[in-house]
């Protein structure tokens, strides 16, 4: 492989930013202590810890006091939701979507072995541009309904979904209403103060510049919350475990600069993202955009390039350093493509060679046109080797009588 | 990330016998595009009756394209009954192995050839008769029970690394778990059949399994804390449990078929399969 990287795959995870490497080091080595402590030794990191606290706070718009820290976006994810249905326990019933990903997904598919009751799960369909019909989630709601639980962007598509006024109604009836804003936090501007129907919504580090292994749970106050992880007197004993100390001040330290960077995000990012796209749609013939057009995130964007595979497409793509995902069934192991593009009826075809895009603000002009020169002759040989190919009205091969009824 | 050896990389970056022939010889087409991968296979035969020439044309991930470019090039050279006789484990060991996920995708490779074969001799392809079992991904009993054979397959799991069937909704599995009931019952009885005319008595055959036991395999456990006992010997089939660490091993199943069954095909027979006995 060669030395060069070309990094868009940003909604994996990110590159924690140099300056907040610089900011977490002393935590590694001379700032050691527990900010329990009674000493000033380990009172100082407890200074920090409320810096970075009031950092995460600011970027979404909340109070210090309504952040708590965890170890990831799954676990936030549930924390929330098993929280909820501790405060309702007479309510079984949860709406979510057909696209969450999997820590909302399988936890609430799972749900009844976890709390050992029956529940009632909705999964919401999606458009073909994978947008939710709030009028169909306004029916879906119940008295029996203890929480809503739905992404704030898809992390596959970039799809952003309408979650201030889905939260609006969801307050109006009484029922919680959690966010998974993994993917959304540092992409575009968040503001729980004007949002004010949210009570639960999830943040992971790693998708913003921070590094992996942290993530925050905001609660908003006045919500019934009830801990998932049992111990001492941490985070006022809404979870317990010695602080990831040095995590926390890296991510308070890059939630300072998405606040700083929100702009350049949704101008410069967003416009490379769009000679991206564009270039490759006009580029290869038989392409076509996966997602709502504008209401997406600046930085992602999802292609599908018929009569090929994804995996393959990757591959290729490797060789060259350019990092991206896909989502074919064969990348994940699993033999059908991912559930995202087939709740939005992404046919096959067009599935199994879908390739993401996500970029930060780390990417730049040229590489965009190095993926622009290096993709298109990479499907042209993938596609010479397909027996699809050439057909006009390409279909169905040999005897199979695979159905797929997905 | 996926762990391909350097040959299913050449192949896949390089491919070999691209392309249709013309009019040729025998034509199989297997697959879809909905399932992910398809392949179309043609060759022409020559005046000797040896493959004088092989193409492909996949659609799929780099292992379905690097098992078929294998393919052509394994097949060149070879008459048809030869030819037949190549199984999706030789496809998978030419290219230095693949993994377990992607076995399908040399299935796909083989069932392509007996469909050219088929096709040539102007029969119909003989797995394609038996019964649907998978629906999602069309696979039927008769694909499923000779991978399980073939390959030794023991759990749905494998069944589906193997042939897809039950990789898509799962409505199939129950009926997997009997084929595999089936195939292993048979497997049984067939050696059973077979065991008189083997040189080995089944005295003999104990005796020297004991023997490669205690030996080699216990003295190479006892170092990692485990250890294995030796419970029955029934047919071809050798029941044992494993003792020690072994049980609580996420690796057992590996050590058992790799290094266990292995050790003792080398040592006493070739047909012997080695199976664990729970508690």
């Amino acid at each position: 492989m060669s030395t060069k990287v070309v990094y868009m795959d940003n909604n994996a995870t990110t590159r924690v930013a140099p300056e907040v490497l610089e900011t977490m080091l002393p935590y590694f080595s001379d700032l050691y202590g527990n900010p329990s402590s009674m000493h000033t030794f380990g009172g100082q990191v407890g200074d920090a810890l409320k810096e970075a606290r009031e950092q995460i706070a600011d970027l979404v718009g909340a109070s210090a006091d309504e952040i708590i820290f965890t170890s990831c976006g799954t676990e936030s994810d549930s924390t929330a939701i098993l929280s909820a249905l501790q405060a309702f326990p007479e309510k079984r019933h949860i709406v979510t979507t057909r696209v969450e990903h999997p820590a909302v997904k399988n936890l609430c598919e799972n749900i009844d072995n976890l709390t050992g009751h029956k529940h009632k799960i909705t999964q919401l369909p999606v458009d073909r541009e994978g947008m939710i019909d709030l009028q169909r989630y306004e029916d879906s709601l119940t008295d029996d309904t203890a929480i809503v639980s739905v992404m704030w962007a898809n992390n596959e598509t970039g799809v952003i979904f309408p979650i201030a006024a889905m939260a609006e109604i969801a307050k109006s009836r009484g029922i919680l209403f959690h966010t998974d804003a993994v993917q959304a936090v540092g992409k575009i501007p968040i503001d729980l103060k004007k949002t004010s129907s949210i009570d639960f919504l999830s943040v992971s580090g790693h998708k913003l510049h921070a590094p992996k292994g942290i993530g925050v749970l905001y609660v908003r106050r006045g919500t019934p919350y009830a801990p998932f992880l049992i111990g001492g007197h941490q985070e006022h004993g809404r979870r317990g475990g010695t602080e990831n100390v040095a995590s926390i001040i890296g991510l308070g330290k890059a939630c300072a600069l998405a606040g700083d960077r929100l702009q350049e995000e949704n101008t410069r990012v967003k416009a490379m993202r769009d000679t991206l796209e564009n270039g490759l749609l006009e580029k290869i013939s038989h392409s076509m955009l996966n997602g709502h057009k504008t209401e997406r995130l600046p930085n992602t964007t999802s292609v599908s390039f018929e009569f090929v595979e994804g995996e393959a497409i990757l591959l290729h793509l490797d060789r060259f350093g350019i990092c991206a995902s896909s989502g074919s069934a064969c990348t994940s192991g699993s033999l059908e493509p991912s559930h995202v593009l087939r709740a939005m009826g992404v046919p096959f075809t067009a599935a199994h060679g879908s390739i993401r895009f996500s970029l930060s603000v780390y990417n730049n002009e040229e590489e965009v046109e190095f993926i622009l020169d290096k993709l298109p002759p990479i499907i042209g040989n993938l596609r010479e080797l397909s027996p699809f190919w050439k057909g006009e009205h390409p279909g169905k091969v040999g005897s199979s009588q695979c159905k797929c009824v997905c | 990330m996926w762990d391909y050896t350097d040959k299913v990389k050449d192949h896949f970056l390089n491919p070999r016998n691209v392309g249709d022939i013309q009019e040729p010889s025998g034509k199989g087409e297997v697959g879809s595009l909905a399932c992910g991968d398809a392949l179309t296979l043609t060759f022409r035969l020559g005046d000797d009756g040896k493959i004088e020439d092989a193409k492909f044309k996949t659609f799929g991930c780099a292992s379905a394209i690097a098992s078929s470019s294998a393919l052509t090039e394994m097949i060149k050279g070879l008459t048809l009954d030869e030819a037949e006789k190549i199984t999706n484990e030789d496809i998978a060991e030419y290219l230095g192995g693949l993994p377990k996920e992607k076995m399908h995708c040399s299935v796909m490779g083989r069932e392509a050839l007996e469909a050219a074969i088929a096709n040539y001799r102007g029969v119909p392809l003989p797995m394609a008769q038996g019964d649907l079992v998978c629906e999602c991904f069309g696979v039927t009993d008769l694909e499923i029970k000779r991978a399980i054979l073939e390959s030794n397959l023991k759990t749905v799991e494998e069944v589906t690394n193997f042939t897809k069937a039950g990789g898509g909704c799962g409505n199939c599995h129950e009926r997997i778990e009997e084929l595999i009931l089936e195939v292993r019952k048979e497997a049984r009885e067939v050696t059973k059949d077979e065991a008189a005319p083997r040189k080995l008595t089944n005295i003999q055959k104990i005796k020297m399994i004991e023997d490669v036991l205690e030996r080699e395999i216990r003295p190479a456990l006892k170092k990692d804390g485990g250890d294995i006992e030796l419970i029955d010997v029934d047919g071809d089939f050798v029941m044992v449990s494993l003792r020690g660490a072994c049980v609580s091993c996420a690796a057992s199943q590996t050590t058992l078929k790799d290094y266990v069954e292995r050790k003792l095909r080398e040592q006493v027979l070739e047909s012997l399969i080695v199976e664990e006995v729970k508690k």
